[in-house]
């Protein structure tokens, strides 16, 4: 069988024509491509749904990576929300804790679901958890908010890139907050286009991040990233939800990233050779957690 | 296209911290272990570009060792995959490179035993998918998208209807297939790919036939 999307214009097309939501357009494609049955592809994503589940919880129960540079974080943003002094909102604070808890296992050697890398992993669940206290979804909804994220993470990772390596972390912890902006609009009723509105406004205000983890660990700054990548993703969700639109065409978006990926140099890009990974502080971690061979400085 | 499931986006379940260069690395070193055909007994590994640069904080030497002894993405055994191959019997070393490689997350896994050794080129391409773009010097293109037979034999006339043959005779309908060699009248490569998970009676089979020197296989 044939792709039924190349691009976003081609799913959302699709998605409106035949009164589908963009999930069921994925799921209709999976089993397309991969002649697999329904049941047996929806019981692999209530897999990875649990994956993630018990990744959140780990992370909100507190843990400490093999460095010692992250974690806890999670503990202290819950641990704030109950206080009650929470300034930005309950929710998005929450998603971002979520988001961050499931990133400080995967520094900890834990195990985590990549979405759509193990880097940008703590986006997907972490708004998705957060939204779930006030959508109150069914299982086969939240198993669709994967298949809608994962809809747009196709079109991506095929038209551009989901690798640090080769596109920066625009094209990671930017894919995930477009893909998790998406499936939120979806999630919460939101049209098709609407959809691809929040992930477009989504990746337009994550283009340029580059990838400069410091001693080249998925630790410092990945962990903060996600955290802000969640709560762009649901700003620009709910700027969707009240029908502001992107000028940019989304697959231009995508393009955009693309091109700004080959553009961008390679020590931006998970070489730590640049950016925070080349300050003195970054510097004099990477020295003291491998020692002088880890002196990147060239 | 790349990426031709929804699982390559949402997925793969796996230990930490990254998908290209502990996921994607795992997988590159259990292809490599199903092309070589079994567990080697010695392993060199080169790493080039950001695997290179990055590889002690990302996991990537533990990752491919433990893809060597045959775990998976989500294999808790990866973190002490140094100590289980030590236990195993399987020495192993590891060289950065400098030289520049078309994809920045590159590594070639030259392995062996007694009986023989292969050397394996594999990519990372992001969120865990991996690529084999070269094996025992021949070029390829392997996504382990489908499972796949690689035949390695003499540049001899009739050599691939033999193998198209053998697979016909077990019903193993082929689905895309590419034929190269390094020089006329030598070595020379058939990449086969195949709409089912073949049975290593069938690669036996195919082992016997005239002039084939080598066969391997990789399964999904």
């Amino acid at each position: 069988m044939d792709v039924l999307f190349h691009n976003v214009r081609e799913l959302v097309e699709r998605a409106e024509q035949e009164g589908k939501l963009i999930s069921e357009i994925m799921i209709e494609q999976e089993i397309g491509m991969t002649r697999r049955s329904r049941e047996d592809i929806m019981a692999q994503m209530d897999r990875n749904l649990t994956v993630m589940e018990e990744a959140v919880e780990r992370g909100l129960r507190g843990v400490t990576s093999v460095t010692g540079l992250t974690g806890g974080d999670a503990v202290l943003i819950q641990n704030y929300i109950q206080s009650g002094n929470a300034l930005s909102g309950d929710l998005l604070l929450d998603a971002v804790s979520k988001a961050v808890a499931t990133n400080e296992v995967n520094a900890a050697m834990g195990t985590i679901c990549a979405t759509p890398t193990a880097g940008s992993a703590g986006v997907v669940p972490g708004v998705l958890f957060a939204v779930k206290n006030k959508l109150n979804p069914t299982r086969e909804q939240m198993i669709r908010f994967l298949f809608t994220s994962g809809a747009f993470g196709f079109v991506v990772a095929n038209n551009a890139s989901i690798s640090g390596a080769a596109g920066g972390c625009q094209a990671e912890v930017g894919s995930a907050a477009a893909m998790g902006a998406a499936a939120i609009v979806e999630m919460a009723g939101g049209s098709p286009q609407q959809c691809a509105e929040a992930f477009s406004i989504t990746m337009k205000n994550m283009l340029g991040l580059v990838c400069d983890p410091v001693a080249g660990l998925v630790e410092v700054p990945c962990v903060k990233r996600n955290a802000m990548g969640a709560a762009n993703a649901l700003v620009a969700a709910d700027m969707a939800l009240a029908g502001v639109t992107s000028r940019i065409p989304t697959d231009e978006v995508i393009g955009a990233m693309f091109r700004i990926g080959q553009q961008m140099s390679p020590s931006l890009k998970e070489t730590a050779r640049g950016g925070l990974a080349a300050t003195p502080t970054g510097q004099a971690l990477a020295r003291k957690i491998f020692g002088s061979a880890a002196d990147v400085q060239s | 296209m790349k990426f031709t499931s929804v699982f390559d986006i949402i997925g793969p379940v796996m230990i930490g911290p990254s998908s290209s260069h502990t996921a994607g690395a795992a997988r590159i070193g259990r292809v490599a272990r199903d092309l070589f055909g079994r567990q080697p007994k010695w392993a060199t590994i080169h790493l080039y570009g950001s695997f290179a640069e990055t590889y002690k904080g990302h996991g990537t030497d533990v990752a491919i060792i433990g893809g060597l002894l045959d775990y998976d993405t989500d294999d808790e055994r990866i973190k002490t995959a140094f100590a289980e191959a030590e236990k195993a019997g399987m020495t192993y070393t590891f060289l950065p490179e400098t030289a520049h490689t078309e994809h920045p997350n590159t590594a070639r896994i030259v392995m062996g035993d007694d009986d023989g050794e292969m050397s394996v080129v594999g990519i990372s391409i992001g969120g865990g998918k991996i690529e084999i773009s070269e094996v025992n010097g021949f070029k390829l293109h392997l996504t382990g998208g489908m499972p796949t037979i690689l035949v390695v034999h003499d540049d001899r006339a009739g050599c691939i209807a033999n193998v198209a043959n053998c697979l016909a005779m077990h019903a193993v309908n082929i689905g895309h297939m590419e034929v190269s060699r390094i020089e006329r009248g030598l070595t020379a490569l058939m990449v086969i790919e195949v709409d089912e998970n073949v049975d290593d009676r069938i690669i036996e089979q195919i082992s016997y036939i005239p002039h084939i020197t080598k066969v391997s296989k990789m399964n999904t």
